[in-house]
């Protein structure tokens, strides 16, 4: 039942993206498509405005597009700004609504909430609204803020060309707010965070598998398929293994927080420093086998290594949660962090 | 033919869980009996009848049999609790180790009604223990290259050739040999037939093979002219290189493929525990816990599609690819954090870890070198 929605979710977005073709400067006639089917805000429940479905559902969206290296804001909207907005009771505004990784400073005025920081908001040039966790004395609040001429916009971008902005807000006032419920604070959105780059990563990185696959089949050297060659194989193999690991991971860190696990932060830990420390050896192979025309910006190959080079340190690198893993340690004998049960 | 290959990620029971607490108290009054000491790589190398007759009362040998064969009817997800809870341990569990995973299935799944009887229960009581007949002085990871031969005579068949690196033929109370019983080396697949050959028996010499720590786990096993029943054959006559294939399904599929060197993970982060081994060392003990915690969900899916009849064969040797590799980053990884001299059967970290040092180079080799492994996963892509 799961699984067939799972898969009809699947095959319509894959077809939508599909449909773009070589074309990656269209997002926002991708961006159009995709929300006219509703697959913007999957897992957001309808109550808050969303689309609904579960966690393991908006993974699917999320995995199809990371594939495809579609540029587009899934995981800053659904994952994130929906969650976020959902959690907290508020409904999501109409037009483009994005996260902000950081928390504002708040203060009431006049009965307004008005917020003051310097918060990197990803995607916060195309967006309408952004949805910022909010510190206003000792209390965790979620706060909408139009994004319009009254704020400061300064433009980046990361290493795949995705953007990566930072709004600068002096008392810009909020449109809604709500008191957070216990356990929403910026700790959580990071392991929300590093929850969806884990699925992105191995999404991004079984998109190189398969690239490689068909390219080795493909191309002829010396008079024969370069996966005639043994030095190839062995290659591909170790690539398969990586991706399968990164995958696997991420998967099953998607399953235990939709299931509420005990351990879910463990699995998401866990997920994200598998899938950041995989990137480097799978952006490696995937150029390596193949060859010089893999580097060309022709060759789409480009567009997922560089997500793989980007994703790998946004919330948290391996080494962030490799440290935390280690922490948890300090109160669970190690065998039951893995495999749960008593001690 | 696949452009990748997928492992859907398995969710164990809340049963499977209980299961895992009551091997967990056995395993502590075990140790707290002063019964065993946790070692690497015990499930090849330290054997103790008395110990494996006390899991089989349990009931956690031969569990995924029927129980008109001695088993205990449990799902293969209930062995692998069982099976991780063991390895994790360190238990000493090499006595009946291959018999329970690879010849109880093999003999239920290919062997007679007779042969059954024969066998079945006494590996499910933890007292029949068996070893594999199958590489050759020139046949390692080419097995269909064995030289081994099996000829029908009057009353049964005349098996002469060499085995080696065979573990536990020394102790094992009976051997499954691979032999050519038609046709020539050069037929390859066809023309391989099974047998199960009864030890100590006439015309079987069993020479031991030390490894470079001088230990002995490994032997020669020389059949000359040996002369075996007509019943002893497993399976088909001809069939034996499809037996072996899926037999090496379950050889390397289980968690003992990435688990060898985790009790000396294990013993390494209790000591992190107590004192401070510096940001180093708990970064790295962290990096190691990811990658097991991942080989973990892979190793649980092998098994996962193992019990739904779903032939693993791609995934397990991917999964044993990387983990067997991982076997070698923990013991490379402790030794060099911890700057400590390794002992040969010294206490804690330091005999552990000079212990997995000696066995390392095996890792990747037996049960299919990775090399070959890669070549199974390419085949799986279609590229082979």
């Amino acid at each position: 039942m799961n699984d067939d929605l799972r898969a009809e979710i699947r095959a319509a977005v894959t077809a939508i993206l599909d449909g773009q073709g070589e074309d990656r400067t269209g997002h926002k006639r991708v961006w159009k498509e995709l929300s006219e089917g509703g697959f913007h805000l999957v897992g957001v429940p309808e109550a808050a405005g969303g689309s609904g479905g579960s966690l393991g559902e908006l993974a699917v969206v999320t995995d199809v597009a990371a594939f495809h290296a579609a540029p587009v804001p899934v995981v800053e909207t659904a994952f994130l700004a929906g969650w976020l907005l959902a959690r907290a009771g508020l409904s999501v505004p109409g037009g483009l609504v994005v996260a902000s990784l950081d928390e504002a400073r708040g203060h009431w005025q006049d009965g307004v909430l008005r917020l003051s920081g310097r918060l990197r908001v990803p995607w916060a040039r195309h967006a309408g609204h952004v949805v910022t966790m909010v510190r206003h004395e000792e209390e965790n609040v979620v706060a909408v803020i139009p994004v319009n001429a009254g704020v400061e916009l300064v433009t980046e971008d990361n290493l795949a060309g995705e953007p990566r902005d930072v709004l600068v807000l002096e008392g810009a006032a909020a449109d809604a707010s709500a008191a957070a419920p216990p356990g929403l604070d910026t700790s959580a959105l990071l392991m929300r965070g590093a929850l969806a780059r884990s699925v992105q990563l191995a999404a991004a990185a079984r998109a190189v598998l398969v690239s490689a696959r068909h390219y080795v089949t493909e191309r002829e050297q010396f008079g024969r398929p370069l996966a005639r060659f043994q030095a190839v194989q062995q290659h591909l193999a170790a690539l398969a293994a990586e991706v399968t690991a990164m995958q696997v991971s991420a998967e099953a860190a998607v399953a235990a927080v939709e299931h509420e696990d005990a351990d879910a932060e463990v699995a998401v830990a866990a997920a994200k420093a598998t899938t950041s420390a995989g990137a480097r050896q799978v952006a490696a192979i995937g150029h390596q086998l193949h060859g010089a025309l893999g580097y060309s910006s022709e060759h789409r190959l480009g567009a997922v290594t560089t997500r793989l080079w980007a994703w790998r340190d946004e919330f948290g690198n391996e080494s962030h949660w490799q440290d935390r893993l280690a922490a948890a340690l300090h109160d669970r004998a190690w065998w039951s962090l893995l495999a749960g049960g008593a001690r | 033919m696949t452009t990748t290959i997928h492992l859907p990620p398995h969710r164990l029971s809340a049963a499977s869980q209980r299961l895992r607490d009551e091997v967990r108290s056995f395993l502590d009054a075990e140790l707290e009996a002063g019964a065993f000491v946790p070692r690497c790589d015990a499930w090849m190398s330290v054997a103790d009848p008395a110990f494996s007759r006390r899991l089989g009362a349990r009931g956690w040998i031969g569990m995924t049999l029927p129980s008109a064969y001695g088993g205990h009817d449990r799902s293969p997800l209930d062995r692998f609790v069982v099976t991780e809870e063991l390895l994790a341990a360190g238990a000493p569990v090499a006595a009946h180790w291959i018999a329970d995973r690879q010849t109880a299935p093999s003999i239920l799944r290919h062997g007679s009604h007779a042969q059954r009887e024969r066998y079945l229960p006494a590996i499910a009581r933890g007292e029949c223990y068996f070893a594999i007949g199958m590489s050759e002085p020139d046949a390692g990871s080419d097995l269909a290259s064995v030289r081994t031969r099996a000829r029908q005579v009057e009353d049964g068949w005349e098996i002469s050739g060499t085995k080696v690196w065979t573990t536990g033929a020394h102790f094992a109370h009976a051997i499954v040999v691979l032999a050519r019983t038609d046709g020539s080396p050069a037929d390859r697949h066809s023309g391989l037939s099974q047998f199960i050959v009864d030890l100590p028996a006439p015309g079987v010499e069993v020479r031991p093979i030390r490894t470079i720590d001088g230990e002995h786990h490994f032997n020669e096993v020389i059949f000359d002219a040996a002369v075996v029943a007509e019943d002893s054959l497993l399976g088909e006559r001809g069939a034996g290189w499809r037996q072996v294939t899926a037999e090496l399904a379950h050889e390397r599929s289980g968690p003992e493929r990435y688990m060898s060197t985790v009790p000396l993970l294990r013993a390494w982060a209790e000591q992190l525990r107590g004192q401070s081994g510096g940001a180093a060392a708990e970064r790295e003990l962290g990096r190691l816990t990811a990658r097991a915690w991942t080989l973990r969900q892979m190793s649980l899916s092998v098994a996962a599609a193992l019990a739904e009849g779903r032939p693993p064969e791609i995934t397990a040797a991917l999964v044993k690819d990387l983990g067997s590799r991982f076997e070698g980053d923990v013991v490379e990884t402790v030794r060099r954090l911890e700057d400590i001299e390794p002992r040969k059967n010294g206490p804690g970290l330091e005999g552990l870890l000079a212990e997995a040092i000696l066995h390392s180079p095996a890792f990747t080799l037996r049960g299919g070198s990775n090399e070959i492994l890669r070549s199974v996963v390419a085949r799986g892509l279609g590229v082979r």
